[in-house]
C-alpha cells in the first residue's frame, strides 16, 4: 500500500514500477557537459593567446601557475561544505522530527522555522550570519575570533538545516501507515516506533536527495565571496586582479567552474545510481 | 485482574465510532470468552477491521464500553502498550517490517518491548517459524516471500507477545488463491491449540469450520450471531439472507 505523500520534495517512493517515470536529477549533469567544458576552456585559452600582447606568458601557463592556490581556495569551500552539511543535517533532522511531532506547539513552531529558512534567499541568511554573529567569542578571559568562514558556513548551514527537515518529514509521510500500525499493535512506544521501524526506511529514501542536496549546496558555496571569505572564487578575482590581463577572464572562471564540476559530477552519477538501484527493488 | 470462566475475555458494550460525519459503528455489543473463535462477516463498509481495532486502542470510540481481561479499554488513563501486549493483530496486508529479516521481525517486540533475553527470544521465534511451517526463511526479507509466508511471518511475529487473543483482519483477502490455504491452516492449528482469535473474513468456508461463534455485521450493527451450524442454515434476517446468498 503506497498512501499518497503531502511532501512537495522529491523524496523516493517505493516501488516505482516504470523505470521510465524516474525524475530527472536536480543536477542534469552529465560527462558530455564536462568534454564541452574542458574544449570550451581550451578555445577560449586560445582566443585570450591571440589577443594577448607579444611577450605575454600563455593563458594555460598563467593557469597553472596560479592552480595550487586555487585549489587552496577550494579546499576551503569543500571544507565549508562538509560542515554545513554536517550541521544542517543534525539540526534538519531535529527539526524534522518536530515537524512529526505529536504536541502542536512543536509541530507549528519546527513548520515555521522550516518554511522561514526553506524560503528564504541563501544569500540574505549568509549576510545576516556574517552581521549578527558576534566576530569574537570570549572562553574564559580570552577572546577568540571568529573566523569569517565559520560565520559563512553557519550562514550555509540554516537553509540545508531547513531542507533536510522537510526531507525527514517528506520521508516519515512517505512511509505506509501499515508499518505505524503494525508497530503500534505490537507495543512499540513512539520512540521504538520511529527508531526502529520508521527512521531506517527513511534513511534509504532519503539518501539520494540528500546527496543531491549536498551538491546544491557545494555549488552554492562561492557565494560566500561576497562576504569575503577567501575561498576559490574571491581568489580567482584576486589573481585576475594582480594579473591584470582581460584576456584571462574567460579562461580562469571556465577553470574554476570545471573543478566544481569535477566535484560534483561523480555526486550527480551516484546519486542517479542509487535512485535506479532503489527503484528496481 | 483474574477472570473467572464464565466471564468473557473481551466484551463490547453498544460501542460507538464516528469518523467526521461518517458513523462508523452503530451499537456494537459482542462476546468473546477465553479459547473461544469469532468470525465477523459481513459487506464491505460495515466496519469490520474499525471494529477490530478499537479492540487493541488502534481507534479510540466516541461512546459505549469494551472490557478486554477485564480492563476497560475507553478510558483515558488505560495503559495503551499493556493492552497490546495481551492483544496481537495481523493485517491484510502484512506490514511486515522490510528492512529487517524475517527472524529479526519475530524478535523485535519481544526483546524490545516484553525485554526479553535475546537468545531465550530467538529460540522461541525459531519455534514459530516451525510453527507456521517457514523453516530455513529466517534469514529472507520480506519482499524475498511470497504473500502468504509474509502473512505467516505476521502471524509468527504476532504470536511471539504471546498475546491472550488475537485480532485477524481479512488476512487473505491480499493473497494469491494458491496461498490462502496455507494461512488459513496456519490460523486454524492456533484456534485448535486454544487461542482466542476475533476473525474477520470473507472466507465462508473457513469461518463454518474454524468459528465458534459467526457475527454477521452490516452498517455499523450486528444483525444477528450464532453458531456456525444455526447461523448458515437458519438465519432469520432478510440482510444475512441477501448477503449469504450473494456470496455462497
Amino acid at each position: 500500500m503506497i498512501l499518497a505523500s503531502r511532501t512537495d520534495l522529491a523524496v523516493l517512493k517505493p516501488f516505482r514500477l516504470s523505470a521510465a517515470s524516474s525524475t530527472p536529477p536536480a543536477l542534469p549533469l552529465d560527462a558530455r557537459h564536462g568534454v564541452i567544458l574542458i574544449a570550451a576552456l581550451m578555445l577560449s585559452a586560445a582566443i585570450g593567446d591571440a589577443q594577448a600582447g607579444p611577450g605575454a606568458p600563455s593563458i594555460i601557463a598563467t593557469i597553472v601557475r596560479w592552480t595550487p592556490l586555487l585549489a587552496k581556495g577550494f579546499a576551503l569551500n569543500i571544507a565549508m561544505s562538509f560542515m554545513a552539511m554536517a550541521i544542517g543535517t543534525a539540526l534538519g533532522v531535529v527539526l524534522g522530527l518536530g515537524q512529526i511531532s505529536l504536541l502542536s506547539p512543536m509541530r507549528a513552531s519546527s513548520w515555521f522555522v522550516t518554511q522561514v529558512f526553506r524560503n528564504s534567499p541563501w544569500l540574505v541568511l549568509l549576510f545576516y550570519c556574517i552581521l549578527l554573529l558576534p566576530f569574537e567569542v570570549r572562553i574564559g578571559n580570552s577572546f577568540v575570533s571568529v573566523p569569517d568562514w565559520a560565520k559563512a558556513t553557519f550562514g550555509l548551514a540554516l537553509p540545508v538545516m531547513a531542507n533536510v527537515s522537510e526531507l525527514v518529514r517528506g520521508a516519515v509521510q512517505s512511509i505506509p501507515a501499515g508499518q505505524w500500525e503494525a508497530s503500534e499493535a505490537l507495543a512499540f512506544t513512539r520512540w521504538q516506533m520511529l527508531g526502529m521501524v520508521i527512521l531506517p526506511q527513511c534513511v534509504k529514501r532519503m539518501t539520494p536527495p540528500w546527496m543531491n542536496l549536498y551538491a546544491i549546496l557545494t555549488v552554492a558555496t562561492p557565494l560566500t565571496s561576497v562576504v569575503g571569505v577567501s575561498e576559490a572564487m574571491t581568489l580567482t578575482g584576486d589573481i585576475l586582479s594582480s594579473e591584470g590581463r582581460t584576456e584571462l577572464l574567460v579562461p580562469m572562471y571556465l577553470y574554476l567552474l570545471l573543478w566544481f564540476f569535477m566535484y560534483c559530477y561523480p555526486i550527480a552519477r551516484a546519486t542517479m545510481a542509487l535512485e535506479r538501484r532503489f527503484q528496481v527493488q | 485482574m483474574v477472570l473467572t470462566p464464565d466471564q468473557p475475555l473481551i466484551r463490547m458494550r453498544d460501542v460507538h465510532k464516528t469518523f467526521g460525519a461518517l458513523t462508523i459503528l452503530k451499537g456494537i455489543s459482542l462476546d468473546v470468552m477465553k479459547g473461544e473463535v469469532i468470525c465477523i462477516i459481513g459487506p464491505s463498509g460495515a466496519g469490520k477491521s474499525t471494529l477490530l481495532r478499537c479492540i487493541n486502542a488502534l481507534v479510540p470510540i466516541d461512546r459505549g464500553s469494551i472490557l478486554v481481561a477485564g480492563q476497560e479499554v475507553h478510558d483515558a488513563k488505560l495503559d495503551k502498550l499493556a493492552l497490546r501486549r495481551k492483544v496481537g493483530m495481523v493485517f491484510q496486508q502484512y506490514n511486515l517490517f522490510p528492512h529487517r529479516t524475517a527472524l529479526e521481525n519475530i524478535m523485535m517486540a519481544p526483546i524490545h518491548v516484553l525485554k526479553r533475553d535475546r537468545a531465550e527470544v530467538d529460540v522461541l521465534a525459531r519455534a514459530l517459524m516451525r510453527k507456521v511451517r517457514l523453516e530455513g526463511k529466517e534469514g529472507f526479507y520480506p519482499g524475498e516471500l511470497s504473500g502468504g509466508q509474509q502473512q505467516r511471518v505476521a502471524i509468527a511475529r504476532s504470536l511471539a507477545m504471546q498475546p491472550d487473543a488475537m485480532l485477524f483482519d481479512e488476512v487473505t483477502a491480499a493473497l494469491d488463491p494458491e496461498t490462502v490455504k496455507e494461512v488459513l491452516v496456519a490460523i486454524r492449528e492456533l484456534a485448535e491449540d486454544g487461542m482466542t482469535c476475533v476473525i474477520v473474513t470473507h472466507e465462508m468456508g473457513f469461518a463454518r469450520e474454524v468459528a465458534d461463534q459467526i457475527y454477521f455485521t452490516d452498517r455499523g450493527v450486528v444483525v444477528e450471531h450464532g453458531p456456525p451450524a444455526e447461523f448458515f442454515t437458519q438465519c432469520r434476517d432478510d440482510r444475512t439472507r441477501q448477503f449469504l446468498s450473494q456470496i455462497l
